[in-house]
């Protein structure tokens, strides 16, 4: 009876349960042109990595709770000084200090707009995302990154307002959580889950 | 607002001359269940032996130092394949590396290769590059390659690297193509060109005789971007043979062409097209800022370089190369070229990357006709052919081979061997592919001088290759 593998940290060091692999024969793989002579096998592998977010994890884990988190260069003789990331970087790219950590909820709620945008018909294996999948490019006022996320509803379009929802009902604490609508989307509209 | 110290942008310099003495490639196709990874690369770097008429023993014995572009080790299921490879090719105990740059692994394996050469530390080095795309089949091959993108903040964003990617597109087409129709098809001809070309190529794995409205009827992947418009999933490997003078001319003793002088440059940029901030945009030889000063009147949303819209890696990396060669004009100062097509709007992108027309003109190098082997306006020779390989899209993408690929197409042309390599009956034989009866030689005569680009993803890593005769480099002391 297999279990999923499920692991926490207790003294900065990994405690894991359950299984972290299952195991799935290989089975051969034939010449149907040359009397189904041997050519190679398959390799099955069914394997749970275990990944940390590090200086990043306060901004999954606020997107459940229904926050857009960002970070500045404080630092005081640094030419990118006031320079706001988003995506959310750790350290500043230029003096590598340790940049300080903010709440943007409210910026993007006000001046979020498609800055480009995808739809895009295919996906990859694992994708859980409705297809087709409307890729958006996000800027914000005052912030010179452009972060890449999706829309839940509505068409995109160069400039149009966005705003985020957040999967704060059952989140998956992955990138996934943050979705976008167009500015003035009712909230009895949003997606299974999702809250402004 | 990115600014760049003096120190950093100085032309690069190799601190003696290197030479490219010999090339190979296998097969590639999209699958070959019947070839191990060893085995295409045996046929590789027997095939750079056969062209200079050495054994493989004997080229051998003159490689002191190996570099071997493989990138995705989840693919082909393999760490350390490097060391597989090296103990297969018999070359144990030489020192080897892996080179692991995305699509612009080739690329980025001639650059550690050609530096070990200018540096003294080899006389004689093997770059070889393969990638093995076959073992998983094409959603699975979407989610492995998406893998390349950030793992939080982009991957689980459907899986699939294609979404990544197009919206740069987005951008580009909808300023500066300013989604036109006319745009569209312009786009559409060059996977035309580059599928038809493929036809003339025995290794190439999708020689195909389409039309403009294949390629506009063809799936839709991510709009405006379909089926035609995008580079292939490949097996393969590519090989070449990087020497000090001394050693290429020993080497090329029985040789039937000329050793060529080589210079490989890098460039990079963000892994995420996010993270990109603006800058004035680098200039190349051939341009001046007054060209760009009323950009957003001419292409409204242009307001910011990189932005969306260019590739600051590629720019980088032509700016070193033309610094370090003498190159002033890539229009006029080179015979052929080959890019990385992994899309039809990239290859423009790119166009306008290395300067062979300025930024928001693309297009027109297509719609002159100049890229072109023969161009279909005139009949007269293309300004500058590119791509007659078949590129991304029609020849292969096998990812670690690829940079390699497109240096030995453009060396093969300046030899002056073009329809010797490619229209070789019996190579067609090998391969299983029929020869087209309306064959055609590609040879771009008198070519001299030429230049490949090698890209990774949404432009992190390129390098760009520059191949002249030695008898005619531009720069006496490059």
């Amino acid at each position: 009876m297999s279990r999923f593998a499920d692991v926490y940290v207790k003294n900065n060091k990994y405690r894991i349960n359950g299984d972290f692999h299952h195991m799935t024969p290989n089975l051969p793989i034939r010449d149907a042109d040359n009397g189904m002579k041997l050519l190679g096998v398959t390799n099955p592998r069914e394997m749970t990595y275990i990944h940390s977010y590090g200086g990043e994890a306060v901004f999954f884990e606020s997107l459940s709770q229904g926050k857009l988190m960002a970070t500045r260069c404080d630092s005081k003789n640094c030419d990118s000084k006031g320079v706001i990331y988003q995506p959310f970087r750790i350290h500043c790219p230029d003096c590598l200090g340790k940049n300080t950590i903010f709440d943007m909820t409210d910026i993007a709620k006000k001046t979020s707009k498609i800055y480009t945008f995808m739809v895009c018909e295919r996906s990859g294996a694992f994708n859980i995302l409705e297809k087709p999948i409307k890729f958006i490019n996000i800027e914000f006022e005052g912030v010179p990154t452009i972060l890449m996320s999706y829309m839940s509803l509505g068409e995109p379009k160069f400039g149009l307002k966005v705003v985020p929802i957040f999967k704060k009902q059952d989140p998956s604490y992955t990138i996934v959580d943050l979705s976008w609508v167009p500015a003035g989307t009712d909230k009895k509209d949003l997606p299974n889950g999702f809250s402004f | 607002m990115i600014k760049f110290s003096k120190e950093q942008l100085k032309a690069p310099r190799f601190l003696r001359p290197v030479y490219l003495v010999t090339a190979g490639q296998s097969k590639f196709d999209r699958a070959m269940p019947d070839k191990r990874t060893e085995e295409i690369c045996v046929d590789a770097l027997t095939m750079a032996a056969e062209l200079i008429n050495v054994s493989p023993a004997e080229l051998k014995s003159y490689i002191h130092s190996c570099y071997y572009g493989h990138f995705a080790d989840h693919f082909g299921d393999q760490l350390l394949g490097e060391a597989l490879i090296h103990d297969r090719l018999g070359l144990d105990p030489l020192g080897n590396v892996g080179v692991k740059t995305g699509g612009a692994t080739g690329g980025s394996t001639l650059w550690e290769a050609a530096k070990a050469v200018a540096s003294g530390y080899s006389d004689c080095v093997l770059a070889m590059g393969w990638e093995r795309m076959d073992e998983v089949p094409t959603d699975e091959g979407n989610f492995l390659i998406s893998c390349a993108a950030d793992k939080d903040w982009e991957s689980p964003l459907g899986h699939i690297y294609t979404g990544y990617y197009a919206v740069m597109a987005q951008r580009y087409w909808q300023i500066f193509g300013k989604a036109e129709d006319s745009f569209r098809r312009t786009l559409a001809e060059i996977s035309v060109k580059h599928h038809g070309y493929a036809r003339m190529n025995p290794w190439a794995q999708a020689p195909m005789k389409i039309t403009v409205d294949d390629v506009l009827n063809s799936p839709v992947v991510a709009y405006p971007l379909r089926a035609l418009d995008c580079c292939l999933m490949s097996v393969g490997a590519a090989c070449a043979i990087i020497c000090d003078e001394e050693t290429a001319m020993k080497l090329s003793k029985n040789s039937p062409h000329k050793p060529l002088r080589i210079w490989v440059t890098a460039g990079s940029h963000s892994l995420r097209p996010a993270d990109r901030l603006n800058m004035e945009i680098p200039l190349l030889p051939n341009e001046t800022a007054e060209q760009y000063k009323d950009m957003e009147k001419r292409f409204p949303g242009a307001d910011r370089y990189p932005g969306f819209t260019g590739f600051l890696g590629a720019r980088m990396c032509a700016h070193y190369a033309y610094g370090m060669t003498g190159i002033k004009d890539p229009t006029e100062d080179l015979d052929v070229i080959e890019l990385h097509d992994a899309f039809t709007i990239s290859d423009v992108q790119s166009y306008e990357d290395i300067g062979i027309r300025p930024y928001g003109q693309g297009r027109t190098y297509v719609e002159s006709g100049d890229c072109y082997h023969t161009n279909p306006k005139t009949g007269k020779p293309g300004k500058l052919p590119s791509n007659l390989s078949g590129g991304l899209i029609g020849c292969m993408h096998a990812v670690g081979a690829t940079g390699i690929m497109q240096a030995f197409e453009v060396a093969s042309h300046l030899w002056n061997r073009w329809a010797e390599f490619h229209g070789d009956e019996k190579r067609w034989k090998k391969f299983d592919r029929q020869k087209p009866a309306d064959w055609t030689d590609l040879q771009v005569k008198g070519a001299k001088r030429g230049l490949a680009i090698s890209h990774a993803g949404v432009g992190s890593h390129v390098t760009c290759t520059v191949l002249m005769d030695p008898d005619h480099v531009i720069k006496k002391d490059a």
